[in-house]
């Protein structure tokens, strides 16, 4: 599969401290590569770094043509200001120049009501917030979306609605995810890559080879709790 | 003469509203970016310019631009060098030009700097002030998808390509040249109201972007309109625009929300 980007000794150094220190990995084509490392470890970091949003050192290369969807971890928007949902979705297919039918398709695909998209975004719950997040991030028709733990504060159904979307988004529309998750189940039955980072360093694989009990406890400092046997039963 | 008079107050009338609308835009975008009480803050930045001028005998608008463009310049410098919220910075430039202003302003004149001067229009003039109004309500047309991604979430907006940094350097901008026009009819304490109060009343109207927009320009053109009339009819300047600042505080704070 085409490589889509190509990072090379990545260093990340805030206020005098390295965050990450000399990173090498890859993402092809319809990846879905997962970043999973302990609290603090610059998972979030790394995102903003390939995002362009932080200072860093070393080679970060997106493919020419590359289009990314960002849906951060939490977004700290002013909740009294006087915008629907419909307001800002407008807003960025305005400045994209999508046209009305791009905006329908997003909204359908999220399975976004009429009284959600004229909403105000003050009175949106956690899990409604998260779902405009994702349609935003696809407005423009994005081949790379990057989701910094989508699901941290849904409930268990949003979040399985959440991680179908995903998946179809990958297999139907052949968009590659970099996907950030603390949920090791959840990265075993999606990711097709992993890359680990943690204080003794950073790992890069198939699910297979880094989800080790002996790797993940290394990475954790803790024996893992993560059930193989979903990939088999439930394999999305 | 008297028809000159006539053509020229109509000239002050037309820009006024035509002024009103431009503010009521700004101040808009200017309450969702909680930098209301910057215009204010930064009308005081022009009296430096205008003391000056004041002194120097030449146009007090040339003088106001000057310190107005400047300082503007050195808030966005400073927001993007510290990091600082833009309130944070624009108090400190404030501070600092609201002490230069009194220095060197001379006493007869600060009165005229502080709530302006109802001078006749040429047509020089009406032409000039309704090109940089209309510049400022196009502007900001313009830019609003991009004030509104930024707003929503600064880092959401540059990875869909927009550029936050020039977009808030325009804002402060289109803010100081609002102000500047402003300047010309009311003087820096009642431009900066009128950047304020109709935003306030618009925003305790609505929730919805469009119609808090249309809220906020109607109310400036109103208060403008009002003004103009209150200031021909029935009481002095000073007292027509003390009484605007007070009126439009009873309409915010008795209106639900």
């Amino acid at each position: 599969m085409k490589t889509i980007l190509s990072v090379q000794h990545l260093t990340v150094n805030l206020d005098g401290h390295s965050i990450i220190p000399d990173l090498c990995f890859e993402l092809h084509g319809q990846d879905m590569l997962a970043i999973i490392g302990p609290n603090g470890s610059g998972k979030t970091v790394l995102l903003r770094t390939l995002l362009n949003l932080l200072p860093y050192q070393g080679k970060i290369e997106w493919v020419e043509g590359t289009r990314i969807g960002y849906v951060p971890q939490r977004v700290a928007a002013d909740r009294q200001l006087p915008l629907s949902v419909r307001d800002l979705l407008n807003a960025k297919a305005h400045f994209l120049k999508l046209s009305q039918t791009d905006t329908e398709r997003i909204v359908s695909l999220t399975s976004l009501t009429p009284e959600l998209l004229n909403a105000n975004i003050g009175v949106l719950s956690g899990g409604q917030f998260q779902k405009i997040l994702i349609a935003l991030a696809l407005l423009g028709q994005p081949n790379v979306i990057l989701f910094d733990e989508p699901t941290a504060s849904l409930d268990e159904l949003t979040e399985e609605r959440v991680y179908e979307l995903l998946h179809r988004l990958k297999e139907e529309h052949g968009i590659a995810v970099i996907l950030v998750s603390h949920d090791l189940s959840i990265v075993y039955r999606n990711a097709t890559a992993v890359l680990c980072i943690g204080k003794n360093g950073a790992c890069f694989g198939s699910p297979k080879e880094v989800l080790t009990p002996e790797a993940l406890e290394a990475l954790y400092s803790a024996p893992p709790k993560y059930y193989q046997h979903l990939r088999e039963h439930h394999g999305l | 003469m008297s028809w000159l008079t006539h053509t020229s107050a109509g000239y002050s009338v037309l820009l006024a509203l035509l002024f009103a609308v431009a503010a009521g835009l700004v101040g808009s975008f200017g309450l969702m970016k909680r930098m209301l009480l910057a215009g204010d803050v930064i009308s005081h930045v022009a009296l430096p310019g205008l003391g000056l001028a004041f002194l120097l005998k030449i146009n007090p608008l040339i003088g106001a631009a000057t310190t107005l463009f400047l300082g503007t310049l050195l808030i966005w410098h400073l927001q993007k060098k510290t990091g600082l919220a833009t309130e944070n910075i624009i108090g400190v430039v404030f501070a600092a030009s609201l002490g230069i202003g009194a220095a060197v302003t001379p006493n007869d004149d600060i009165i005229e700097a502080l709530f302006g001067k109802n001078l006749a229009i040429s047509l020089f003039g009406f032409l000039l002030g309704t090109l940089a109004a209309g510049f400022i309500i196009a502007a900001i047309w313009n830019l609003r998808d991009r004030l509104v991604l930024t707003l929503f979430s600064p880092d959401l907006a540059a990875v869909t390509g927009v550029n936050v940094s020039r977009v808030n350097l325009y804002f402060l901008l289109l803010f100081s040249l609002t102000i500047l026009v402003g300047l010309r009819f009311m003087g820096s304490l009642l431009t900066g109201s009128l950047i304020i109060l109709p935003a306030a009343i618009g925003r305790r109207l609505t929730n919805k972007m469009s119609h808090f927009l249309i809220a906020s320009c109607l109310a400036s053109t109103l208060s403008v309109g009002a003004g103009f009339l209150l200031n021909t009819t029935l009481v002095s300047q000073i007292w027509s625009r003390t009484l605007y600042r007070h009126g439009c505080s009873l309409i915010i704070c008795d209106q639900p929300v």
